[in-house]
């Protein structure tokens, strides 16, 4: 089967730093990793070509440099790369970034599973996926933790607050992944030495079939006004007194907070 | 000339890295404070290729090269020297030999396991009474039909008893001194080999050093590595390589501990600003850098003259000498840099330091290197 995987590169902190300035993210001095979501999608995507065969691709829309995320995704175990990146593409919201990334995929051909991230972790949109769907006209499954192929259809552990809806879709479908409980293989050597090795294609907008109104900064309705840190409201709270009587004093709090 | 390396190389940097810090490095502080020996670490690294790193593909390495190999074992060890030394005696001083001067049947038996990291290795050169002087051993191998008859004592290997294949040098003919010295691949389990006491150390306590016994240890004549007396030749060209490996140990262990000095002199305050800022302090840290970067050239200008196949004895022997005089000298002053908390378990900068010692007296001290260095130079 052909499997898609969509990775982003994203700055490697929990701690994103905002330029109050020009609103958008301070990514100098910050190393850049691949999006850990897309990892354990990529991971899924490798299993399931390990069970049926086929190949895995990943894509990724981006700057040059994120050509590294990509390249430890085939260092992983992906077959082949492409990287689209193009001044054009610059810029993008959610929308505009799926409409790209969704020409990709088209252009492509033939594919029968396209795994992201529920998320990345610097945005926190969890709309790319979603919207490459509806760009594909695909059926969607998200926050999957669990992912299994019979035939032409997929069955999906969709997460839930209290366990998990068992879903299943028709191929071609959209599915985002959320951590699951295999965590994503380590690159090997050799898979290191073959990434080296692999050429990574470097798609431009003149490459898909694309309306160039609907692309990068042209293609994005969304209007970022103004990004900032909230001011922290709630300050923590120590429950003092024996470890036995603090605990069921806080599991009270926790109640009436409907926390559990 | 070149001081970069190549994207490869980088990557697997890269990829060590993040191996070392995600699998290796949460457990350091217990295995080293418990004194247990992590074989899964082992294992895991030889699924990821790094046990068989720069041997080829077809005796079931990962077909890198020697410096490649010299940065994981840098990278590991940043993180806990334990794992570094595991892995440098598995790979230079046991896989060497027999990738060196093992035939075709050597190879795919024993290589092959070895660079895929089914199986570990370990080297039996030092007796209780010789260490630097190797040659004078009282191990003695005699031929008896298909087989040599093993007796004696070996002590200080690493990783004795964890591992399954064993390097082991023994006289044949004791008369020839180091020419009348054999080198034979021993398996564990071998009727008449066993284990004997495990030293208990001030360092690399996450390693295992064990003593070797044979009694009457019978070894099929096809595991003796090249000819008879090709012994000592054997053991010093593996000992060429283990300083590779152990200078890159000591550059890392160095590496990690000005990584922590360093992290901790920007967020310490004293006199209301970070001692980062005080230049008793900064100095300290440019001084420890400058020793780090010393040491790593002369590292991997040695990995590199071996990858190409130049001479390089000398050159590991200065690498091995400077870079563990270095981590000695920088994880002291890391430590001092971390002031009474640097003293404390809470912080890895002391365990560090008592790691760092080791790499100054094995794989021949560094007084041995110098007679090696001298040697070359006075020729």
């Amino acid at each position: 089967m052909e499997i898609v995987v969509c990775v982003k590169q994203v700055p490697d902190t929990t701690e994103v730093k905002i330029d109050p300035v020009t609103n958008t993210l301070v990514r100098q001095g910050v190393p850049s990793i691949v999006n850990p979501f897309d990892k354990f999608a990529l991971e899924i995507g490798l299993q399931l070509k390990e069970k049926h065969g086929g190949r895995v691709t990943v894509v990724s829309m981006g700057p040059p440099q994120a050509k590294d995320a990509l390249k430890e995704c085939l260092a992983m175990g992906a077959d082949a790369a492409i990287l689209l990146s193009d001044r054009a593409f610059g810029g993008a919201d959610t929308l505009a970034t799926s409409y790209t990334l969704a020409a990709a995929v088209r252009k492509l051909g033939n594919v029968d599973l396209l795994l992201c991230g529920k998320q990345a972790i610097d945005g926190d949109t969890a709309q790319v996926g979603p919207e490459m769907a509806e760009h594909l006209g695909w059926a969607q499954v998200t926050y999957a933790a669990a992912v299994e192929v019979d035939g032409d259809r997929v069955k999906v552990n969709r997460e839930q607050d209290e366990g998990y809806d068992v879903v299943t879709s028709s191929l071609p479908a959209v599915v985002t992944i959320i951590k699951t409980a295999t965590e994503p293989r380590y690159p090997t050597v050799k898979g290191t030495m073959k990434a080296n090795r692999t050429e990574i294609p470097v798609w431009t907008a003149a490459d898909l079939e694309v309306d160039a109104d609907c692309l990068g900064l042209n293609g994005s309705p969304t209007k970022v006004k103004r990004i900032f840190t909230p001011q922290r409201q709630v300050h923590g709270e120590i429950i003092e007194g024996e470890p036995r009587e603090a605990a069921a004093a806080l599991v009270e709090k926790l109640r009436e907070l409907k926390i559990v | 000339m070149e001081f970069i390396l190549t994207p490869e190389q980088e990557d697997i940097r890269k990829m060590v890295r993040e191996f070392a810090a995600k699998a290796i490095a949460p457990t350091a502080a217990e295995r080293d404070e418990q004194e247990i020996f992590a074989r899964e670490i082992f294992d895991q690294m030889g699924k990821l290729g790094l046990m068989g790193l720069p041997y080829p593909e077809e005796y079931g390495g990962a077909g890198s090269d020697y410096v490649s190999y010299a940065i994981a074992v840098e990278e590991v060890s940043k993180v806990c020297a334990s794992t570094g030394i595991g892995l440098s005696v598995h790979v230079s001083l046991c896989s060497g030999p027999i990738f060196l001067y093992g035939n075709e049947e050597q190879k795919q038996k024993f290589l092959r396991p070895l660079a895929e990291g089914t199986k570990l290795g370990a080297f039996g050169l030092t007796e209780p009474d010789a260490g630097t002087d190797a040659a004078n051993g009282a191990s003695t191998a005699v031929k008896d039909g298909d087989s040599y008859v093993l007796n004696g004592t070996k002590v200080f290997t690493t990783n004795g008893g964890e591992a399954e294949i064993y390097i082991v040098f023994a006289a044949t003919d004791k008369a020839l001194g180091p020419k009348g010295m054999s080198c034979f691949i021993v398996e564990k389990g071998t009727p008449g080999f066993t284990f004997g006491k495990k030293e208990i150390k001030m360092g690399i306590r996450a390693s295992v050093q064990r003593e070797l016994i044979f009694e009457n240890c019978r070894v099929p004549a096809a595991n003796l590595l090249g000819k008879a007396g090709d012994g000592f030749k054997i053991a010093m060209s593996a000992l060429d390589s283990g300083r590779i490996g152990v200078a890159a140990q000591a550059t890392g262990i160095a590496q990690g501990a000005l990584d922590e000095a360093i992290k901790y002199a920007k967020q310490r305050v004293q006199f209301g600003k970070p001692i980062a800022t005080f230049q008793a302090v900064n100095f300290m840290l440019a001084d420890m850098a400058t020793r780090i970067e010393a040491a790593r050239l002369l590292t991997y200008q040695a990995a590199f003259r071996r990858a190409k196949g130049l001479p390089y004895s000398k050159e590991a022997a200065m690498a091995k000498l400077f870079a563990s005089d270095a981590a000695m000298a920088v994880t002291t002053d890391a430590v001092q840099v971390f002031g009474g908390y640097g003293f404390s378990r809470e912080y890895p900068v002391e365990r560090l330091m008592r790691d760092a010692k080791i790499t100054q007296i094995y794989e021949g001290t560094n007084q041995a290197q110098r007679m090696v260095i001298a040697g070359n130079i006075l020729r």
